[in-house]
């Protein structure tokens, strides 16, 4: 069964080659979409050895994710993981995603940072609680974790998927296609790796406000 | 006649003016265009004739005809906004799409092994 890992990067020059490089002893094929970046991420990538794709224009998570996925599946992918590019997911964690999927177990897998809660700063862990009940309210579908970005979808899901949002209401999005295609849904835990690095990235106050608002009202505008 | 009356039938005698030349030249949709010549007009003759305002306003229940055209600019003015956002959605959908062909291009030939 082929692996192939997407990680979608936006000014991660700094970070992203030691994903690449962790990544690619557990999987067949690390796929970076390179959203736009000014900084270099693009060639750090590649020295790691991943292959990758580039945006012309930054046009946000959802849209890379969109891009790194079909890639995958036209690239021959079984299981196709997302994986974050600012290092805050273990590379050892691919395995136990993959897993139930290898297993027949799932379509899909959401990796969930909250089943050890300590590991979480206590804003964040508000602020994803906010996201769940959002996402649940609007797409009917409780997920511990509906902002995760370490996923894992079967090469059927993956292509059935279909991501229509840019930015980050993307994750939310994801757990709505999870309930529309009626997928067998797996949480595995993982651990996280808060540096301060990877809590700069991510959602801020702010840009959590904003993603609520685009998803209440693109739900209302059907 | 009031200063603002002629300011306002000027702007308007403007405005109806450049929507011809747009639906001319072919850069405006002729329902949108229509659309524009009416919204003037209707201006241009509540500014001449306030009191069909106040007829307007007396049959939609308002009490006082600027009420009444306040009202309604109300209701245009989200309308418009709505038409707006919708068609920027889909201008950001398009220009992703444009974007994802262009990276998905560079993947290497498919080395499907299935």
């Amino acid at each position: 069964m082929k692996t192939t890992v997407v990680v979608p990067a936006f000014n991660e020059a700094r970070t992203v080659g030691g994903v690449v490089r962790g990544l690619r002893p557990v999987c067949g094929q690390v796929i970076v979409v390179d959203d736009g970046s000014s900084d270099g991420t693009a060639a750090a990538a590649a020295a790691a050895g991943a292959t990758v794709l580039r945006h012309g224009l930054n046009r946000g998570l959802g849209a890379a994710l969109g891009t790194g996925i079909t890639a995958a599946v036209r690239s021959g992918a079984d299981i196709v993981v997302t994986f974050d590019a600012d290092g805050q997911h273990k590379p050892e964690d691919v395995s136990r995603m993959v897993e139930p999927i290898a297993a027949g177990r799932a379509d899909a897998v959401i990796g969930s940072r909250l089943l050890d809660r300590r590991k979480m700063p206590l804003t964040r862990r508000l602020a994803n609680w906010i996201g769940n009940a959002l996402t649940w309210s609007l797409f009917g579908l409780w997920v511990s974790d509906s902002q995760s970005g370490l996923r894992a979808f079967s090469r059927q899901a993956a292509t059935e998927l279909e991501i229509r949002t840019d930015r980050m209401e993307v994750s939310s999005e994801i757990v709505k296609e999870v309930r529309r295609h009626g997928w067998r849904l797996a949480e595995t835990p993982i651990e996280p790796v808060y540096t301060e690095y990877s809590l700069s990235k991510g959602q801020g106050f702010l840009v959590g406000l904003k993603t609520a608002g685009r998803l209440v009202l693109r739900r209302l505008m059907g | 006649m009031t200063v603002i009356q002629l300011l306002i039938i000027a702007f308007a005698l403007f405005a109806i003016s450049r929507t011809v030349l747009r639906l001319r030249d072919g850069s405006v949709a002729l329902g949108w265009g229509v659309f524009w010549l009416v919204f003037w007009g209707a201006v241009t003759v509540v500014t001449v004739l306030p009191q069909t305002a106040s007829a307007f306003a007396a049959l939609l229940g308002v009490g006082r005809g600027a009420d009444a055209v306040m009202y309604l600019a109300l209701v245009v003015l989200y309308y418009v906004v709505f038409r707006i956002f919708v068609r920027l959605e889909k201008i950001e959908h398009d220009i992703t799409r444009l974007v994802r062909d262009r990276a998905l291009s560079d993947l290497p030939e498919k080395e499907d092994h299935r």
